[in-house]
């Protein structure tokens, strides 16, 4: 029943992705998004890191992606279930058997592919802009699309948790962004690593955003680049651990955070929540 | 209707609730409520603000755990049912502004794929799309967006979706908050149809006791942590008020008198002044007055003891 239920929640994913490609809101968002980035990419395009031939742009384009992974992962999900609870969509998904699971699987599937298409958003120019990154070959391809994928599962699951324990969806943003805001800075995705203090960069190492950097770099970088990285190696083995590592606790604890939030979830618990909202919207 | 879903009796009640406690704190807001249901019946809630009427339904949807009692709803406890406990269990929701993104017609077909592995030959689920939006009233909105739809219209679609599963017990708390009067018309109707011809046993709570009157078999009326009432509108105004009003007018002059046996007290007025009398009306306790005196009574307990219930 449960497998019949996820795969009820991959069509509704696929749904909901659609549906926000024809909000007016959601595609704002994708295209701010990609287009910050690309602002910066441009700007970067003439100048090359010190010593090499290689582009600036092209050595920041791979940590941005990586940020991206981690935002649209911890951030996707975290608004999606703090609206979500508070618009009665769980609620919803509670009073249906193995709704839950539907709703989560829904969840997951969508915030990916949101995830995906802002990747796609900014990589896409970024080809025609960057003539280092039409050079990437099979072998960085499938390097991107699993540090991509291990990515998602090691945010996901926190961003989830997050939006489960907020009060309301404007402390989302402050829960979510505030800590990446911080870890990104010393996470050596817009300067390198190799610059900051060793003992910030074993506090950077312990969380998901240096290392999606790192991978992204692996990924896109000539081999050369590698000179600038911690090292001087592209630590894959350690990229894959990591990022694992994060994605089995998040998938280990977020079933149970999830499961005792909608146990909680009832339609007077909802309502003094829509209360609070309309005070907030009058 | 079915032999296999009637294998437990049809003795054993829907719902039963025995020496139901709700602690919030230290104040007892459920304190021992009692009361059951059998197949098919429509019962509905009645009790002042903050008298547990949500609590209590949300205890019996499984969506609240009780301080103490027992409970069973289709011969399950509640706190423990399983999903296939929750398929033959229908909750009408107040939405807000969920799946606002979505059209009716979708909504409705997704969220019915749920219950399918739950049909059985005696209840076929879910209910087509078709069928559901014909019920409630949608017909004309079936492929709008949900954000588009006006007040009136999601709560028709909260109906729906409540029942989507062709449920045996059916939950509304204040399910026509809101509604135009043929809203209203139409959402009674549905009733009447679902515990006719589904068998559906519906628990409802209202403020409108015009509508309590018109939907129930049987009327709970939870007040001070228990269920001071429990009968039809005809009991329980029998049981409160022996007393009805007559009206009459004499001699350009209006009267009114409260009389214990009216049919009398009209005999008595007649022989007395005969054709004199004119615009004459009788009326019996209304189902407000029972209200009333039962809430009422509540609130001086010296006196509900008097009336030994």
């Amino acid at each position: 029943m449960s497998v019949y239920a996820a795969r009820l929640g991959l069509s509704r994913g696929w749904r909901e992705f659609r549906q926000s490609l024809t909000s007016a809101q959601d595609l704002f968002w994708y295209v701010f998004l990609a287009g910050a980035f690309l602002v910066v990419l441009l700007f970067q395009r003439d100048s090359t890191v010190k010593g090499t031939s290689i582009s600036l742009a092209l050595s920041v384009l791979p940590g941005i992606l990586g940020l991206m992974v981690a935002l649209g992962g911890l951030q996707g999900a975290a608004s999606a279930l703090a609206v979500e609870r508070e618009d009665g969509t769980l609620l919803r998904a509670k009073a249906v058997p193995n709704g839950i699971i539907g709703y989560l699987t829904g969840r997951i599937v969508s915030v990916s592919l949101g995830s995906l298409l802002s990747l796609v958003i900014v990589l896409v120019p970024g080809l025609f802009l960057l003539p280092g990154l039409a050079g990437t070959g099979l072998t960085g391809w499938l390097t991107f699309l699993w540090v991509v994928v291990l990515g998602l599962l090691a945010t996901l699951p926190y961003g989830a948790i997050i939006g489960s324990l907020a009060r309301s969806p404007q402390t989302v943003l402050g829960l979510v962004m505030l800590p990446v805001m911080g870890v990104t800075a010393i996470s050596g995705i817009f300067y390198p690593s190799y610059a900051l203090p060793g003992w910030v960069q074993g506090v950077a190492q312990v969380f998901p955003i240096y290392w999606l950097g790192l991978g992204m770099r692996s990924a896109f970088l000539p081999d050369s680049a590698v000179t600038a990285e911690i090292g001087d190696s592209w630590h894959r083995a350690a990229t894959f651990g990591v990022l694992g590592i994060w994605a089995l606790v998040g998938l280990g604890i977020a079933p149970l955070v999830l499961g005792r939030m909608a146990r909680k979830e009832s339609g007077s618990t909802m309502n003094a929540r829509r209360r609070r909202a309309l005070q907030r919207l009058t | 209707m079915n032999v296999g879903e009637r294998r437990r009796g049809v003795e054993s009640p829907v719902i039963d609730v025995r020496g139901l406690r709700m602690r919030y704190g230290t104040v007892d807001v459920l304190d021992g409520v009692e009361f059951s249901a059998q197949r098919g019946e429509v019962l509905v809630l009645l009790g002042p603000n903050g008298a547990g009427k949500t609590t209590t339904v949300e205890i019996l949807e499984g969506f609240r755990t009780r301080s103490a009692g027992e409970v069973s709803v289709l011969g399950v406890d509640p706190a423990h049912g399983d999903e296939c406990w929750r398929a033959r269990v229908g909750v009408v929701l107040q939405s807000w502004r969920d799946h606002g993104r979505w059209r009716v017609c979708d909504l409705l077909h997704d969220l019915g794929r749920y219950y399918t592995p739950y049909s059985t030959p005696g209840r076929r689920r879910p209910l087509g799309v078709e069928e559901l939006i014909e019920t409630v009233g949608l017909g004309r909105q079936a492929t709008q967006r949900i954000s588009s739809l006006s007040g009136g219209q999601r709560r028709r679609l909260d109906v729906a979706i409540g029942i989507v599963g062709r449920p045996e017990m059916l939950f509304l708390d204040e399910p026509t908050a809101g509604f135009d009067p043929e809203a209203r018309r139409d959402f009674h109707d549905v009733v009447h149809r679902l515990s006719d011809l589904e068998d559906t046993t519906i628990l409802l709570t209202t403020h409108d006791l015009d509508e309590a009157e018109k939907l129930a078999d049987r009327i709970l009326i939870l007040a001070g942590g228990r269920i001071v009432a429990d009968g039809s509108a005809d009991r329980l105004a029998r049981q409160v008020a022996g007393k009805a009003e007559v009206r009459w007018s004499r001699g350009g002059e209006h009267y009114v008198h409260s009389a214990d046996d009216a049919t009398r007290f009209v005999r008595e007025l007649f022989a007395q002044y005969g054709t004199e009398i004119g615009d004459l009306e009788v009326r019996r306790a209304s189902l407000e007055d029972t209200y009333m005196a039962m809430v009422h009574r509540y609130e001086r307990p010296a006196d509900l003891m008097g009336a030994g219930r």
